[in-house]
């Protein structure tokens, strides 16, 4: 029987190994914000 | 760490540092909860006492349950272990001295007098003035000069009331225009309103030039007018609403939102965003008035009980009227879960006084809009640039491991530390902890996590 179901999310460790390019828009919150690469 | 909670019949676990969200049901919760806390054999036998009288819960389902706990461990989705710290302060000193994002005061004075305005109404504790076009362009050269090799830059044009100044906004933009050709650079421009001057020249440009406007509106007319007045103390719904409404119309797809403030007079705000709705604005954002404790306007802790109440109203409300067909965004539960920001993004805030300032009428640069006229915050100025270096270096030092309250909170890589200006505000220093907009966060972040869960129908 399945009792965890688990949606599919950015993996925060994975994306520590692109480094951060900056290219985002700026905040004022961090969470609501979609990175730039990624609209791509 | 995880996080796990209850919200509209869903039992949702968040793992902090992968970002998974699991949504499990009571017997899973329960081990969850209780797995790093309780012997296996004493979790597994005080499980089935509670549940086993549940249909399928025997004690086999119980250990198979488990066993798809530890495989999510060692996935890496469940109790995953805090590794960023290293990378706090990486993204700052990598970027140094890049700037990207500039917020242009092109006018410190308004035609309202709202008496909860931080700006005092648009003069910063200040003379009034507007931004000539001379300091602009300069403004705009610096930001380019410092940009590094960011090709997206940002200019919020601000106020005050930078109605007031429509002239010289048009000017800018055109001489911006001119200069991305130029240096390879591409601007996105924002305006920020009280709506009383929108008229069609407004309304044609801003839809061509400006990538987002943000449209001050408090909600019903009996809120919105009990504190955004004229001169002459005449409320100001009546006028701004048609205005609004025609924007709107004609925007296309192109980004606006309405911004609204809540205060003491309306902690059930969801009544005001519902009536945006209403009137036909399907982009939505109500925020906490942030004041002295003393102020009149000021949120009190019964008032806080009222908002975290109104926040999953919210939540609710939003998810009925999908279904009827009739959608809204609110700003706060907007979540990208699989094209969010990066963790160094996450890590590092928003940016203020680093990679983004706010220049003043006269050139003054600050951290961002909510120091200015704080005179021990000011930065420097276009010409000679940042000569407040210790100023900067406290703002570059911001991440979310400078709070030592920060390193044990579950939402710390979706708030980033928070607002600095409210921390300041609240406690006098920008790495102070902003307690009320902790809580208020938490809430939201908990209801959009929900939100997604639902509009995935797990």
């Amino acid at each position: 029987m399945e009792r965890i179901k688990t949606i599919e999310t950015r993996n925060l460790c994975e994306s520590a190994k692109n480094g951060g390019c900056g290219e985002c828009q700026t905040s004022c919150g961090v969470a609501n914000q979609q990175c730039e690469k990624a609209k791509d | 760490m995880i996080h796990q909670y209850q919200l509209n019949g869903y039992n949702i676990v968040l793992d902090t540092c992968s970002g998974s969200i699991h949504v499990v049901d009571e017997v899973a919760y329960a081990l969850i909860a209780g797995y790093k806390e309780k012997p296996e054999e004493q979790l597994v036998r005080e499980t089935l006492a509670a549940y086993g009288h549940l249909d399928g819960v025997n004690e086999a389902e119980i250990r198979a349950c488990l066993v798809d706990i530890r495989q999510l461990e060692r996935e890496g989705k469940l109790f995953s272990e805090d590794t960023f710290e290293p990378l706090a302060s990486q993204f700052k000193e990598k970027n140094q001295d890049v700037i990207k994002a500039m917020c242009l005061h092109v006018a410190h004075t308004c035609n309202l007098n709202c008496s909860y305005c931080f700006a005092s109404q648009g003069k910063y504790h200040g003379e009034r003035a507007l931004m000539s076009y001379e300091v602009g362009c300069r403004a705009l050269d610096f930001l380019i000069e410092h940009s590094g090799s960011r090709r997206n830059l940002e200019v919020d044009f601000f106020g005050g009331e930078p109605l007031m100044n429509w002239e010289g906004v048009k000017q800018l933009v055109a001489y911006a225009r001119e200069q991305e050709k130029l240096h390879n650079k591409r601007f996105r421009f924002t305006l920020t309103t009280n709506g009383m001057l929108i008229d069609d020249d407004v309304i044609d440009f801003c839809n061509r030039e400006m990538n987002n406007v943000v449209l001050s509106l408090d909600g019903r007319k009996e809120i919105h007018d009990r504190l955004r007045v004229d001169y002459a103390g005449n409320g100001s719904y009546d006028r701004i609403v048609p205005k609004f409404q025609k924007f709107v119309a004609v925007r296309g797809d192109k980004e606006y939102y309405m911004r609204g403030t809540f205060t003491h007079a309306n902690p059930d705000f969801t009544k005001d965003v519902f009536h945006m709705a209403d009137l036909g604005f399907d982009r939505l954002s109500m925020e906490p008035v942030v004041c002295a404790p003393d102020d009149p306007a000021a949120l009190t802790d019964e008032d806080i009980k009222i908002v975290l109440e109104q926040y999953e109203i919210l939540a609710k409300e939003m998810l009925r009227r999908k279904k009827e067909g009739r959608p809204f965004i609110f700003y706060h539960y907007m979540l990208d879960l699989t094209g969010g920001p990066c963790i160094y993004k996450r890590l590092s805030g928003c940016g203020s006084g680093t990679e983004y300032v706010a220049v003043t009428p006269w050139g003054d640069l600050y951290p961002c809009h909510q120091f200015v006229g704080e005179e021990s915050y000011k930065l420097g100025d276009i010409w000679k640039g940042i000569t407040n270096e210790s100023c900067r270096e406290d703002f570059r030092s911001c991440n979310v491991y400078a709070r030592p309250e920060c390193r044990d909170c579950w939402a710390r890589l979706y708030c980033s530390g928070g607002c600095a200006a409210n921390a300041y505000h609240a406690t006098g220093s920008i790495k102070g902890i902003y307690r009320q907009g902790c809580e208020l966060f938490k809430k939201r972040i908990e209801c959009a996590i929900m939100l997604q869960i639902a509009e995935k129908d797990l």
